[in-house]
């Protein structure tokens, strides 16, 4: 059979494709779901009604983008089953339960407070439907943790052991494999991506506001928000990629060493900046190093031995018998570069948003009142700032792309990188597919979710688009008097409801 | 009782708390086209589930994933095995979430309409498929010893399997029917119960002729005990609807669904999905199990979730206790 159409290839594409779009959602959301309980928050203390318009327009767009991680992920859970039976026979023992942890915990707790959060604007006292907000926030947060547990035993599996008689892995400590530092580091790691994404996003929608003079009090207030949050982020990112970065250069050295294209080991190693190389004859052509950069961020140490692919596959070779242990190598370069590209670009954005705007006098011209005037930076005010203002916004819209498109290589980095195992140094990809699913059933399922996926995606964008356009909604009475008790105030019992479908 | 006895116990629990309530928001998809004579009332009917149908398909995720961490031999054979209904299941839920948030949210008459449509499609779909995938279960399928499905698409589809999706069909809209009648006021809700009764006459025809035909192919004394339940649940359902006392006949139809759950696990057990080539080859809740400790585990975790689950699930069915009617819908989009 032809090797690109065979069911392997394509169950790891339909994977691939099903999971990368999936991502595009879930950070937006978990961030998301944090910073509009976070404005809500400002609402119910400070009564302050720029507060209650923000979390009205942003929690409308974080529903919009909800709607669709939710049925997405749908897609996740069952895909093990359909296109990766034996991989579910042979890890279900341990892979299995965080997932039901996931349903049982996160799952519930999510979807049954957004429910009550989007109608229960006029059914919930102000406090309690504030609560509700806050629970779907932890629901996204303790998903991502019970989801990351289990993909981090694919990338270090710990507390198991193996039943020959049965041919599988089966869980030995299951604490073990909640708290391991891979999966508390890579949930570290993801969470403070995810609010890169939803600081970018915040201030990429304020700014076009901004820049059209529109909506100012509320936007200006989202705007610092989102720029707080994207340095913040961008900070923790760094960090915990860096500690994340340690973890595997231990527990998987040829991912790492993949992801700096480093033939062979050196001590001490340098960190590839640009590098160009033969994959099949396993060196480079062109590099552009820092010399011991790469020692350090192996091992907090400039002159260390770090291993690279050659030696890797060697060891690998001696430990697991014949075969190319080898990743995709140019996939796991770049990848890793662009993660990482894509995520400081974003974190200087923010940076450099918040170093403008710290006496507000990036706001245009008209709306600047005295107190934004800056007299010690009167070149800057009066010749560079009008333009660097127009300048910055566009910058700023391009920049909400930045982080999903540094988490997606990120993502395909973590998976590729372990490749060709599963489960790294347990069980090889291409003995976890479905035996007995053809290649024509793989093949309808790739392209139709291809096509549901591609015409969701316009879909979606057009519905962001009109709804970011439409700006922060006008508050009307029932706003500004919430239900006293629950289940709503019975004065008028015809009125009509505050949310509907 | 095992630990691998008491989940398969657990997973029929989730199946049918899956089946009563994504049952009824199925069901109040359906009757979109059927009882909803223009768009305020077909509004009137989606608000009904608006609040809850998310929670209630997180039930589906989580028999899913329970069925993976408590039975991963079964969860194997059962995806992999029945691919394509479950891709066509899936995709109807990818277009039936995204339909209800995102049909009112443009004014123009072709995207509400289109997404009427996916609305009502995709609530059939899946209310039928479950039924043609249970049934197929009961029956048995062409499993091989290595615990694969080596059957076709086509193997799936026979009478006794298409009568199964028929009766979960016409109950879960049947259940939808009731639903909306003890959840709606004025015209809507006189309706719906009217449509009710001839819902439930049909559903009680074709549910009759496939418990009996479960009964007398598959069936035991404890089997028997939970088909009279579910068909005596069944009239009273019919019975009360009529008498218009809408929550006793709520509850009843409930009932039913819980039953014939309870009556299908009860002929499968101490299997999970027999085998039709060989017997020998069946997967039981002992080869298809997980490890006791990681039985042990779950069993904690659902002793403690599953409570607060129902609670806090309990209440939003509280906080959204009243009925809606057509004045209830604001124009605004």
């Amino acid at each position: 059979m032809d090797v690109a159409l065979a069911p392997e290839t394509l169950a790891r594409w339909q994977f691939g494709i099903t999971t990368v779009y999936h991502f595009l959602f879930v950070p937006l959301t978990i961030s998301l779901a944090a910073l509009t309980a976070g404005l809500q928050t400002a609402w119910v203390r400070s009564g302050k009604e720029k507060y209650l318009r923000a979390t009205k327009f942003w929690g409308k767009l974080f529903l919009i983008n909800i709607a669709m991680g939710v049925v997405t992920g749908i897609v996740q859970e069952f895909q093990f089953g359909m296109n990766w039976s034996d991989y579910s026979r042979f890890v279900g023992d341990i892979f299995g339960a965080p997932l039901a942890f996931e349903a049982l915990i996160a799952f519930f707790f999510e979807s049954t407070f957004i429910g009550l959060w989007i109608f229960g604007w006029d059914k919930l006292p102000k406090k309690i439907h504030l609560a509700c907000i806050w629970m779907v926030s932890i629901g996204t947060i303790l998903s991502a943790y019970f989801i990351l547990a289990a993909n981090s035993w694919m990338q270090h599996p710990v507390g198991y052991r193996i039943n020959e008689e049965r041919g599988r892995a089966e869980l030995t400590d299951f604490w073990l494999v909640l708290t391991q530092n891979t999966a508390l580091t890579q949930f570290f790691h993801t969470i403070t991506a995810a609010f890169l994404v939803g600081g970018a996003f915040m201030v990429g929608i304020s700014a076009f506001h901004l820049a059209r003079k529109k909506h100012v009090p509320v936007m200006r207030t989202s705007l610092r928000l989102g720029l707080i949050t994207l340095i913040i982020a961008g900070m923790g990112t760094a960090i915990s990629g860096d500690l994340l970065g340690k973890v595997m250069f231990k527990q998987q050295p040829m991912k790492m060493a993949a992801a700096e294209a480093l033939w062979d080991g050196e001590a001490p190693a340098p960190f590839s900046v640009f590098a160009y190389g033969d994959v099949e004859k396993g060196h480079n052509k062109v590099a552009i190093e820092i010399p011991g950069l790469l020692s350090f961020l192996a091992n907090d140490d400039f002159t260390s031995f770090v291993p690279g692919i050659n030696d890797v596959n060697k060891a690998e070779q001696e430990k697991f018998g014949p075969g190319d242990y080898r990743p995709n190598i140019p996939v796991a370069y770049w990848g890793f570069r662009w993660m990482i590209g894509f995520g400081m670009a974003s974190l200087a954005v923010g940076v450099l948003g918040l170093w403008l705007t710290r006496k507000k006098f990036m706001l245009p011209p008209g709306l600047r009142t005295g107190e934004d005037e800056v007299p010690h930076l009167v070149l800057f005010k009066k010749v560079l700032s009008p333009r660097f203002a127009t300048w910055y916004w566009i910058v700023a819209l391009w920049t909400m792309g930045f982080p999903l498109i540094a988490n997606s290589w990120g993502w395909i980095f973590t998976e590729m990188g372990r490749q060709p195992w599963v489960v790294y140094g347990v069980l090889r990809t291409r003995d976890a597919v479905s035996p007995h699913v053809s290649q024509a059933e793989v093949l309808t399922s790739m392209i139709g979710f291809t096509l549901l996926y591609a015409v969701l995606a316009v879909i979606e964008v057009r519905l962001l688009v009109k709804y970011v356009k439409l700006g922060p909604p006008e508050l009307t009475e029932a706003d500004l008097n919430p239900p006293t008790k629950i289940g709503g105030d019975d004065k008028n019992p015809d009125r009509p409801m505050a949310f509907s479908y | 009782m095992q630990l691998h006895d008491v989940w398969f116990v657990l997973i029929a629990v989730l199946w049918t708390g899956y089946f009563f309530l994504e049952g009824f928001d199925f069901g109040v998809g359906v009757l979109t086209k059927l009882l909803a004579r223009d768009r305020t009332e077909k509004r009137v009917l989606i608000n009904t589930i608006g609040p809850v149908w998310d929670g209630n398909e997180v039930w589906l995720l989580t028999a899913g994933g329970a069925t993976f961490a408590a039975f991963p031999e079964w969860y194997a054979t059962l995806f992999s095995g029945f691919y394509l209904p479950l891709l066509l299941i899936l995709v109807c839920l990818i277009i039936r979430g995204v339909a209800f948030e995102y049909r009112h949210k443009r004014d123009e008459d072709r995207w509400q309409t289109n997404w009427e449509h996916a609305i009502f499609w995709t609530s059939l779909i899946p209310a039928f498929l479950w039924g043609v995938a249970f049934a197929n279960i009961v029956r048995g399928v062409k499993i091989d010893e290595d615990m694969n499905y080596v059957g076709s698409l086509f193997d799936l589809l026979n009478v006794y399997s298409l009568l199964g999706g028929l009766v979960t069909l016409t109950l879960f809209t049947f259940h939808g029917a009731v639903f909306t009648s003890l959840k709606t006021v004025g015209d809507i809700r006189e309706r719906s119960r009217t449509l009710a009764t001839r819902l439930g006459v049909l559903t009680a025809v074709l549910a009759l002729v496939f418990l009996i035909w479960t009964q007398v192919s598959h069936g035991d004394a404890k089997s028997l005990i939970a088909m009279v339940v579910a068909v005596v649940a069944l009239v009273g359902a019919l019975g009360f609807n009529l008498a218009g006392r809408e929550g006793w006949s709520f509850a009843l139809s409930g009932v039913t669904i819980a039953a014939a759950v309870a009556m299908l696990f009860l002929t499968l057990f101490p299997n999970v999905m027999p085998s039709s080539l060989n017997e020998a080859w069946n997967l039981t809740v002992t080869n298809a199990s997980s490890s006791p400790y990681t039985l042990k585990i779950m069993t904690w975790c659902a002793g403690v979730a599953t409570p607060l689950v129902l609670l806090y699930q309990g209440w939003t069915y509280w906080v959204f206790r009243k009925r809606i009617g057509t004045q209830h819908i604001a124009d605004a989009h």
